[in-house]
């Protein structure tokens, strides 16, 4: 009995935070449906479509193809970024550059982003620095899977 | 004829405002969820772009639930399965039948009661009733021929007819106040005063009956702290094979068990359509002023305050909703058997003593 009475105690209080809560948010909404401008809002949403949230630098986002100076993808067929993927979604081919310094290019660089699972592997381990994932982009979805699948032109783009 | 008439515009006043303020419930649910965890809440849908703080959400949710499949599956019993949420709609649905709105309303010298039916015994009516909607329960659980649906549907006739038994006693002490059994009658006493200034609600001469009251009513709506039939992450419960509308029917009959219960306190504990001090020509204060009002007024006044109340009580549930977790299936028994019916005896002692002393 004296611990049902405890327990009842504690749920009055519980019932009482959520009742501030509903409070003090409802009296910040108030005002604004009046136009007064106040610090505090009554809800931390943020509205997605029409606010957006600013992307931290480090965030993962699509996935870019970087250029050397004279417009050639950086990539050099390595094949290490395919290796890492976890998602195997990277498909890479080659093509010989008549530079010997280079001496490959890939003729198709695919990414399947419908299995991308945003890992960032493919980044931390190419050696020329060719791929990136900061391109800030994080609407791309499609109403088909085969727009999904990324290649060169448009990684590079 | 024109008695017909006036019944039949009575029952089509207050089904549509049972079933549109039970429809808006379900917005005011999300709203006030929203609110208490500083969100905002459903707000999205509109009619050419106007968005009305998401007030055609629940139109939106109607429609959704209309075109989904309905899909029945070829193992459960196809009869009772399709009737199941259609019994348990209809037991709720008829309750509103007995709720008093308002007093009488005079207009061409015919006296018009605010109450569909004036039963001797509309108290038991309801209770009955409310009782009988656990047939729609019992019969989805077991007709859809899913363990879980079984587990849910025995749990929730387990904890309904416990809790029934609550609702039941600690009501009897309240019977023993006002001594009538028509919800009307009930209401009329609750305008009385006592000592001059304080009128004679349920909430002040019976406050352990309110008490034990609230609780087995709020587990028989069978929602969150007592959402054991349902018990989303337990046994998904016992509309588990619904689907599309009559799925949505047992999510609306639960909105509307909230409101009933909600006219039940009012009408009960809170007087009613009584505003403190209002009588039949306006008000009289204990402190002697007066305010006299016409009857047209008079009449307002009582059904806006039967509606404020029933709203206050409908914002109560839904934040005791939104604040408790849900109880263990044996914490829920003790509550009911251990606590909540020894509670009620109790209080019918009590009450009988002190009638008796005060004579
Ligand atoms: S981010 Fe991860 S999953 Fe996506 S392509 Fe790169 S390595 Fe593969
Ligand atoms: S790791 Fe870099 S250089 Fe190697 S194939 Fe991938 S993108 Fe090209």
């Amino acid at each position: 009995m004296i611990k049902a009475l405890g327990y009842f105690i504690e749920i009055i209080k519980g019932s009482l935070i959520t009742t501030r809560h509903f409070m003090v948010n409802m009296w910040f909404h108030t005002l604004k449906l009046f136009r007064i401008k106040t610090k505090r809002k009554g809800a931390v949403t943020i509205q997605y479509p029409e606010e957006k949230r600013d992307i931290a630098s480090r965030h993962r986002s699509l996935h870019r193809l970087l250029k050397r100076e004279d417009g050639k993808p950086r990539c050099v067929v390595c094949m290490l970024c395919v290796t890492v993927c976890p998602s195997e979604c990277i498909y890479v081919e080659a093509a010989e550059d008549p530079d010997p310094e280079v001496q490959k290019v890939p003729s198709t660089f695919i990414i399947d982003l419908s299995r991308c699972c945003f890992c960032g592997f493919c980044v931390e381990a190419c050696p020329e620095d060719a791929i990136r994932m900061d391109t800030g982009q994080i609407e791309f979805a499609e109403y088909s899977r085969d727009k999904l699948i990324y290649d060169l032109e448009k990684l590079t783009g | 004829m024109s008695d017909w008439i006036i019944i039949l515009i009575k029952i089509i006043c207050a089904l549509v405002w049972f079933l549109v303020i039970a429809l808006y419930l379900t917005w005011a649910e999300r709203k006030e969820s929203a609110v208490i965890q500083d969100r905002i809440g459903a707000n999205r849908a509109n009619i050419w772009k106007f968005r009305v703080i998401g007030l055609f959400q629940p139109f939106a949710d109607a429609i959704k639930m209309i075109f989904k499949e309905d899909f029945t599956p070829s193992f459960s019993r196809k009869f009772l399965h399709n009737l199941a949420p259609f019994v348990s709609f209809f037991f709720v649905a008829i309750t509103i039948s007995a709720i008093p709105f308002g007093d009488v309303l005079r207009i061409g010298g015919r006296e018009i009661k605010l109450q569909i039916v004036d039963f001797n015994v509309s108290l038991l009516f309801v209770l009955a009733m409310l009782s009988l909607g656990i047939y729609g329960i019992i019969l989805a659980g077991w007709s859809s021929n899913n363990r879980y649906t079984l587990i849910g549907g025995m749990r929730g006739a387990a904890q309904l007819i416990s809790y029934e038994v609550a609702l039941g006693l600690s009501l009897i002490g309240l019977i023993l106040v006002y001594p009538s059994l028509k919800l009307s009658a009930i209401v009329h006493f609750q305008g009385e005063l006592l000592w001059g200034w304080l009128p004679k609600w349920g909430v002040f001469l019976q406050p352990l009956g309110l008490l034990i009251f609230f609780f087995a009513a709020l587990a028989e709506t069978k929602r969150v702290p007592f959402d054991l039939p349902e018990g989303e992450n337990e046994i998904v419960g016992f509309f588990t094979e619904y689907s599309g509308l009559k799925w949505g029917l047992f999510m609306f009959t639960d909105f509307m068990e909230v409101l009933i219960v909600s006219c039940l306190l009012t009408t009960l504990f809170f007087g009613g359509w009584q505003v403190p001090w209002l009588y039949a020509d306006g008000f009289h204060f204990p402190w002697g002023g007066e305010w006299l009002l016409p009857h047209g007024i008079v009449v307002a006044f009582q059904v806006l305050a039967f509606n404020l109340k029933v709203f206050f009580f409908c914002w109560l549930q839904i934040l005791i909703r939104w604040t408790y977790p849900r109880f263990r299936y044996d914490q829920v028994m003790d509550l009911g058997w251990k606590l909540l019916v020894p509670l009620s005896l109790v209080n019918i002692a009590g009450t009988a003593i002190l009638l008796s002393l005060i004579g």
